[in-house]
């Protein structure tokens, strides 16, 4: 029954309840009806719900109940990195000590939190291969805006204006493209290879000195290691370009190298992929930037520093590239991202991106014959089916990820990457078992059979959720955004 | 704690499924040059005693203070069922509602969410949510300059917030949009400079606050007239609990409002997470970047909740897009609609009265020391600026010596003060009082 739930907290509203606890009136003659004048108020009354407290408890517990999170099960969401998120990140983030300091205490006041970011910042550059990194972008996509920021103030200060244009793999996410846009660069693509990297014989003739830098996964978004990084180091900084590494998956090398080693000038971390931060159903996320030695001065705006007393205090750069955020990003984000790094400890971190790969490894292996492995070979800590081998069934990579919901799984990422029509992006993550995998694997394979044998009941998938395929032309054909507009 | 459940012979049977030998080989293909091969510079692994004990010693170097500060970041009450819900793992651990056949809390309570963002500000449409209130803003911006199409300039008041102004002019930059400032005139925007302004016939875009950064309730009247007449958009800031109460952006004829979401509810959380509102007319709907959920149903006819109107996304549009917004600060646009609906229009309504009622004490209090005057004769809710005879930096080390975070300093002679409904009689007295044996 508790799935069958279907009410809005709208639905619950009876007039006269009340669901909050604030103090009482303290001072006299102080009163908002006497003192606001009447042109400045509103005029009608907000429909915010009038319900109890214990209302509201049961209502989103409700709603809880038709979600699904890594905390419910096997959620291997390729370019997504969703591994466990451990409770201790949250119970310390949670501390009282910090989550009441207002960004305007004076340093003096805030030594701890700030200590707390200094050392996160530092983590970062130590396992990255750079010297800097900035916390405050929100999130990847902002990290990789903030990132084409101080890519474009690099040439700019150095008096280099013409350099417009950023190079884009054409495998890129969608936030890559877009990223750059924003920053006011127009975008060059670069075709990819057979086997999905960057095909550097197409790069060589898009290098000019028009180019400001190209911006790249390693590895790939078809979780292939881009092999002739040093090569396209060397080519694209001795065109006078600067490498941006999306470190949208990091988790795969973590460990094992570095993207300074590899060459990059900037790149974005996203805490919630590899530093194991909830998702939180979208966000918050942290998207922090780092960059290389002669860069630093380049990152926003307020900058974290340690002076030689070892006290912690805001600096302000003017050759910064500005600012990018209300203040320090998600400080909250930032703890459980520390709170991690040090429970795993060097000896742990550095095996992240070996089980990472080997998982996933270990799942394409056992599932190439049943759905058709583009890309040979090793992967890194992902990979991409195209579809099922058997192209005769009519099952599509959507129906296969909507069976997949009947079975209790969270679907793989799908029609991602652009490269192949029928996209199953497959990221299993360190912190599931073998015994998840091969639970999983079986799963796959049964669809896989099931396509063949009654393809209708994966046609026509999902049979057990809470509500199955949904009207998607409806909804964006006569939009109902707010209660308001669904009541008419 | 390491977190990953592979014991050596699960290593070695995976190794072997996957017809590799070690698991060097897994990295193989990689240049010799590349391989990371020293310890990580990082702390040995804590357990969680340890790790209690370390940031218990780390908060121990943080001060709590009694908030007097404002500036966009309010120490309003929490309620305590907030953190419970919000931290179930089904909310907390899910990804962006791709799935919505199992995501249907999420999308949901963003539905529910978009709903009362649209009551407090009156207007149509909302997003899913922002990462804050600058970058809302910033995203406001660059809407202005897409729906105008061949114009590029967009005024933004000098009453607002300096923290909105800096990263609203930082994107601005990039982008290459014009930002002009519309000068302040008595600590309210200069409506004749913006009258000037927009006879130029090239803003496409106009940015004013509400209340303003100087906590002054500023009176708008004829402004979106002025703004529409000269094919301006105006985007109203606003602060979305004060909305409660103040006449809305939709009611000022506003196209646009953006703002931050942290006056409901959120934990000031040393600046973060918080989260930004942005809404619009339908008009504009196509512009509006981000996720947006919609209402339908599914193939059973039952009522359902899904990802809409994405043609104008990233992930669709790539560098034709006008933003590069991939998610939401969904789990922080969970915490103000668990808010909201615990306070509904009367309790949004009692906590402004009550902050207003404690500022105001506050302000004839401290008028009454005489170190300190109004610094300017305008309507205020809860936070206002004072001019005064002691030196502001002397002010704020006395207050902190008693354990008070008097506000934030605008200039030497000029203190912004706010009160929220968690400030006691005896809180104000102190910090009056501290200003008075000055």
């Amino acid at each position: 029954m508790i799935r069958n739930y279907d009410k809005l907290i709208f639905e619950l509203s009876k007039e006269g309840r009340e669901g909050y606890s604030l103090p009482r009136k303290q001072f006299d003659g102080c009163c908002m009806c006497k003192g606001l004048p009447e042109n400045l108020r509103r005029e009608s009354t907000p429909e915010l719900p009038e319900v109890t407290e214990f209302d509201v408890v049961r209502h989103y517990t409700n709603l809880s109940n038709k979600n699904f999170g890594v905390d419910t099960g096997f959620y291997p969401l390729g370019s997504c990195t969703m591994k466990y998120n451990p409770r201790i990140n949250e119970e310390m983030a949670a501390h009282p000590a910090f989550t009441q300091l207002h960004p305007e205490a004076p340093a003096e006041c805030t030594q701890g939190a700030l200590e707390v970011y200094y050392n996160l910042a530092a983590s970062l550059a130590e396992v990255s291969g750079l010297s800097a990194f900035t916390l405050n972008p929100y999130a990847g996509a902002h990290g990789e805006l903030t990132g084409l920021m101080i890519m474009r103030q690099y040439h700019i200060q150095r008096g280099d204006l013409k350099r417009t244009k950023v190079i884009v793999p054409d495998s890129a996410h969608g936030t890559n493209p877009a990223s750059a846009a924003v920053c006011g660069l127009q975008i060059v693509e670069v075709k990819s290879t057979a086997n999905g990297t960057v095909d550097v014989e197409d790069l060589k003739p898009l290098l000019d000195d028009t180019i400001a830098g190209i911006m790249m996964t390693n590895p790939n978004t078809l979780g292939i290691f881009e092999t002739e990084i040093p090569e396209i180091s060397r080519l694209v900084h001795e065109c006078g370009g600067l490498l941006y590494y999306d470190g949208a998956n990091l988790n795969a090398v973590l460990g094992k190298c570095r993207p300074g080693d590899m060459g990059f000038d900037i790149m974005h971390i996203n805490l919630h992929k590899t530093f194991s931060t909830p998702h939180g159903g979208g966000g918050p996320g942290d998207g922090p930037v780092g960059v290389r030695e002669g860069l630093e001065h380049l990152l926003p705006n307020p900058q974290v520093k340690k002076d030689a007393e070892g006290k912690f205090y805001l600096d302000t750069d003017e050759t910064s590239s500005g600012y990018v955020s209300n203040f320090l990003g998600n400080f909250g984000v930032i703890m459980r991202a520390y709170t991690y790094i040090l429970t795993l400890g060097r000896e742990n971190v550095k095996m992240v991106g070996p089980l990472a790969v080997l998982n996933a490894n270990y799942v394409k292996e056992a599932l190439k014959g049943e759905y058709y492995l583009p890309i040979e070979g090793v992967c890194k800590h992902e990979f991409v089916f195209d579809g099922l081998a058997d192209k005769s069934t009519g099952v599509t990579t959507l129906d296969i990820a909507k069976r997949l919901l009947d079975y209790g799984y969270h679907a793989p990422t799908i029609y991602f990457p652009l490269l192949f029509h029928q996209s199953i992006m497959i990221e299993p993550t360190e912190t599931e078992s073998k015994e998840t995998l091969d639970e999983f694997i079986a799963v796959m394979k049964k669809v896989a059979q099931e396509a063949i044998e009654n393809p209708e009941v994966v046609k026509s998938a999902p049979h057990s959720t809470p509500v199955r395929r949904l009207d998607e032309t409806t909804a964006a054909r006569f939009p109902k955004t707010t209660y308001r507009q669904m009541k008419g | 704690m390491k977190y990953f459940p592979h014991t050596q012979q699960d290593i070695e049977q995976m190794l072997q499924a996957a017809g590799l030998k070690s698991m060097d080989d897994l990295y193989g293909e990689i240049p010799e040059q590349l391989l990371f091969n020293r310890e990580f510079d990082l702390p040995e692994a804590m357990s969680e005693v340890e790790i209690r004990k370390f940031f218990e010693s780390l908060g121990g170097k943080n001060r709590q203070l009694v908030c007097f500060a404002g500036a966009g970041v309010e120490d309003h009450y929490s309620p305590s069922i907030i953190a419970p819900i919000i931290s179930r793992g089904e909310f907390l651990t899910a990804y962006t509602p791709y799935q919505p056949e199992i995501s249907q809390g999420t999308l949901q309570y963003i539905f529910e969410y978009q709903s009362m963002i649209c009551e407090l500000t009156g207007m149509d449409v909302t997003n899913a949510s922002m990462y804050d209130g600058t970058t809302a803003t910033a995203e406001a911006m660059m809407m202005t300059v897409a729906a105008a199409k061949k114009r590029n300039k967009v005024l933004v008041s000098a009453t607002m917030n300096p923290k909105v102004k800096k990263v609203v002019e930082t994107y601005a930059l990039y982008n290459g949009i014009v930002v002009e400032t519309i000068a302040e005139k008595e600590g309210v925007t200069d409506l004749a400079e913006l009258d000037a302004k927009l006879q130029g016939g090239d803003v496409a875009g106009v940015i004013l606050a509400q209340p303003n950064f100087y906590g002054i309730v500023e009176d708008y009247t004829g402004v979106a007239e002025k703004c529409h007449a000269n094919k301006a958009l105006l985007v109203m800031n606003a602060n979305p609990s004060a909305l409660a109460v103040l006449k809305t952006p939709a009611e000022w004829g506003a196209d646009i409002a953006c703002g931050d979401g942290q006056s409901l509810g959120i934990p000031m959380n040393y600046g973060g997470p918080y989260v930004g509102y942005l809404a619009c007319t339908n008009a504009l709907v196509r512009k509006l970047p981000g996720r947006i959920v919609g209402s339908t149903t599914d193939v059973d006819g039952k009522r359902a909740f899904v990802l809409t109107l994405q043609a104008r996304e990233q992930h669709i549009r790539r560098e034709k897009a006008n933003s590069n917004i991939c998610s939401n600060q969904s789990l922080m646009a969970l915490y103000v609609t668990i808010y909201m609906s615990l306070m509904g229009h009367k309790g949004l309504k009692e906590v402004n009265k009550l902050s207003y009622a404690g500022a105001h004490y506050l302000a004839e209090q401290l008028v009454a020391t005489g170190k300190c005057t109004l610094a300017f004769d305008k309507p205020f809710l809860n936070e206002f600026a004072v001019k005064t005879t002691v030196c502001t930096k002397k002010i704020q080390a006395a207050l902190l010596e008693k354990g008070i975070l008097g506000g934030v300093r605008i200039a030497d002679d000029m203190l912004l003060l706010c009160v929220t409904e968690q400030r006691t009689k005896e809180e104000i007295d102190l910090l009056v009082e501290t200003v008075k044996n000055l």
